[in-house]
């Protein structure tokens, strides 16, 4: 067999049915193979749109996302995808061409180090030089990207080795000396993070992405329920329980939501699982959770203790380590501190006036008229706050977002992946003006596949998220973020690409279309709602702030 | 260990790798990425072909060098990370030094000093005279320091290499 077929093979040995790519000059004996493979080659506009539908892909089922493109250019252009992927743990398999062998380092047409460059932003990488390693390299790598704490996996495939001739092997196992995840907490930790629980006032669990990633939303509701402990969210953490839950407090941090951030202050016991203490959870580290201990739960010994100290760290899969704290676990009845925790939510909802057409009432409406397994994509900025605050998940895997990187463009490419990955599902992308924009090519690939995706751009004019800082914290000198004069007609520009498009500019207009646009079967509709541009997102913690200094405003 | 130990220390620290291409520079990429500083560093084979030993002089407290040894554990590559800091160890380093020496005064003191030190002379010449010197830190910096009296014209050291001694306890 030629490498090319050595590599098709491997990635249906590995239950490959879609791929997400682009084609180029060494990557020809690839997508030759590819051609009549079976495989469902989806070809983006732009290679960027493949790394983040791959990683939609990824987020929405679970399973591992691949993208393919060109070298040089088509590489670098995954770059910004790939580093989205990385720092929320998303498990993607990307595979670059690459000059042929006798030309690497010859500064050749369109050559580029992709290794080299890609190496702080995936998990691992490879270049092959050799076609009888193709096989083992790609079982590496798919068990590598979605073992341990997930992440993206590059493999740089020279064009010679695609042309080389070898012996398919498929190797049944892979055996990585040097890697070796651990699962399971370790015993006494876990009988110690117990004990502690047992003995707080005031627990508190934070939930992140780690619960969505390991599945362990069962065991969560199960312990949580049982010990009757609240629970709040990261970004990456909503859906792993209904956020309209007795026990749920909805999202803490930066742009979470009072209460939450309160019973952060409060917590005499903060049980972290699956989540990394980023600094948009903290504010300013030091009045962190400033009266608790900490139990820090996470599968990736480099997350604990990097920026919290923690007191009982167990390395280990979230739903690992919840199921044996389950086997423990309880009824503690915290009566006191439950009550006051229901006392702030009824004290300090999340509100906003219902005057004219909100981007809360519009995230709202649509979390009420979608069915619990709809699947929600955002942007980065006003557009994923709002949807974060405001949309209520109860499902795992629902809420695709750029967390850690925070990729505006990310959302609608991954909703194409997503769509691919859910065909019955309805899929949502929450956008901004801007962040639509960054991606928009990708209409395109979703008119020719036929991909009903809702495109629900919140066009207050501006590049919202920080001309909300130039108002609050520089002298509302909003340098570079007005847009609103320079705006495509986004209806038109939807139609151009055969899609459809609509416009509203108030409650009644948007009432009266929303539910048309969310039964779209055949093709992608904008809908271009049309906000103030004053809008900002309350409540807000600023940089650097602790988490009880919330700027309010009505918003 | 004390956690909020926040006092900064020298640390030799010995990371088995596979020896492939490409782990140097990840292990190299990670120390600047996160920020992280390296005094040395030295990389060779070992008794096994298939395994390279990497010695790192870091510097850092408490934090830092457990999130260094965290990092370098998490990379796929390397096998093994062994902070020599907490154990017995041995330690090496050699230096060649080029010393100013214009007349045979100054060529005998120096000499002398490369004697008491056991260094050995490697190479001479009318204006110069190149020593070899190994041993342990305290000893090189004392022999240097001696000798920029006389006017250092070049220096290069190997950077510190490593081992722990066989296990023994001292209790």
């Amino acid at each position: 067999m030629t490498g090319a077929q050595i590599m098709v093979e491997s990635l249906k040995k590995e239950g490959v049915e879609i791929i997400f790519g682009y084609p180029g000059g060494v990557l020809l004996p690839l997508c030759d193979q590819l051609y009549d493979s079976g495989i469902n080659f989806i070809l983006v506009r732009h290679e960027q749109g493949a790394a983040h539908a791959a990683d939609g892909f990824a987020r929405s089922s679970g399973k591992i996302g691949v993208c393919i493109t060109t070298s040089g250019p088509g590489a670098t252009n995954l770059v910004t995808g790939l580093a989205t992927a990385y720092m929320d743990s998303v498990p993607i398999v990307a595979i670059t061409g690459q000059v042929a062998t006798h030309l690497i380092g010859s500064d050749a047409f369109q050559e580029v180090d992709i290794t080299g460059i890609t190496r702080p932003i995936t998990k691992h990488n490879y270049i092959i030089r050799d076609v009888h390693d193709i096989a083992k390299t790609v079982k590496e790598a798919f068990y590598i990207a979605n073992s341990g704490r997930p992440g993206p996996v590059l493999i740089d495939l020279p064009v010679d080795i695609q042309r080389a001739e070898a012996k398919f092997e498929y190797p049944s196992k892979v055996e990585i000396r040097s890697y070796n995840p651990v699962y399971e907490g370790h015993p006494l930790q876990i009988e110690r993070a117990w004990k502690m629980i047992e003995e707080s006032k005031k627990p508190l669990l934070i939930a992140g992405g780690g619960i969505i990633s390991a599945n362990a939303s069962e065991e969560l509701k199960k312990f949580i329920e049982t010990a009757e402990i609240p629970v709040t969210f990261t970004l990456m953490g909503l859906g792993s329980l209904p956020v309209d839950h007795p026990m749920s407090l909805g999202m803490l941090g930066m742009h979470g939501t009072k209460y939450a951030n309160y019973a952060v202050v409060e917590t005499d016991l903060l049980i972290s699982a699956g989540a990394r203490f980023d600094d948009r959870i903290t504010g300013k580290v030091e009045n962190f959770a400033p009266n608790a201990k900490i139990i820090h739960i996470d599968i990736d010994p480099t997350s604990i203790s990097k920026n919290i100290d923690v007191d009982v760290p167990i390395v280990g899969n979230a739903k690992d380590v919840l199921k044996k704290l389950n086997e423990k676990v309880k009824p503690l009845a915290k009566k006191e501190w439950i009550a006051k925790i229901k006392q702030w939510k009824q004290k300090y909802p999340l509100t906003y006036e219902k005057v004219a057409l909100k981007p809360q009432y519009i995230i709202e409406k649509i979390s009420d008229l979608l069915p619990e397994d709809a699947i929600i994509c955002t942007e980065v900025g006003q557009n994923q706050m709002w949807t974060a605050q405001y949309y209520k998940f109860r499902r795992p895997r629902t809420f695709i977002t750029s967390g850690g990187l925070g990729t505006m463009g990310f959302g609608f490419p991954a909703a194409i992946g997503v769509q691919m990955a859910n065909p019955g599902k309805t899929v949502v992308d929450i956008a901004g003006d801007g962040s639509i924009q960054m991606n928009i090519q990708e209409l395109a690939t979703a008119v020719y596949r036929r991909l009903p995706i809702k495109i629900i751009i919140l066009n207050n004019g501006s590049l919202g998220m920080v001309r909300q800082w130039q108002e609050l914290f520089y002298k509302k000198r909003y340098a570079y973020t007005c847009t609103e004069n320079v705006q495509p007609d986004f209806v038109k520009l939807a139609e151009a690409y055969g899609a459809i498009g609509y416009r509203v500019a108030s409650m009644e207009a948007f009432d009266k279309i929303i539910e048309q646009v969310l039964n779209v079967k055949d093709k992608p509709v904008i809908l271009d709602c049309k906000i103030a541009q004053e809008e900002n997102v309350f409540p807000m913690v600023p940089a650097g702030a602790s988490l009880d200094q919330m700027l309010e405003g009505l918003a | 260990m004390e956690k909020n130990n926040r006092e900064l220390r020298s640390h030799i620290i010995v990371i088995s790798v596979e020896n492939r291409s490409g782990v140097l520079a990840r292990i190299a990429g990670l120390f600047s990425a996160r920020g992280y500083n390296i005094d040395s560093l030295c990389v060779s084979e070992t008794e096994d072909p298939e395994i390279s030993k990497m010695i790192l002089t870091v510097k850092g407290d408490e934090r830092i060098l457990e999130q260094i040894y965290k990092q370098l554990n998490k990379l796929i590559d390397v096998i093994k990370v062994l902070d020599l800091t907490e154990r017995d160890f041995i330690e090496r380093e050699l230096v060649l030094v080029k010393i100013k020496t214009l007349n045979s005064e100054i060529r005998q003191e120096v000499m002398q000093i490369a004697n008491i030190f056991r260094a050995k002379v490697v190479d001479i010449g009318k204006k110069s005279l190149t020593l070899e010197v190994d041993g342990g830190t305290s000893k090189i910096t004392a022999m240097i320091e001696l000798l920029k009296g006389y006017g250092i014209k070049e220096l290069v050291r190997t950077g510190k290499i490593a081992m722990a001694r066989e296990f023994t306890r001292k209790e």
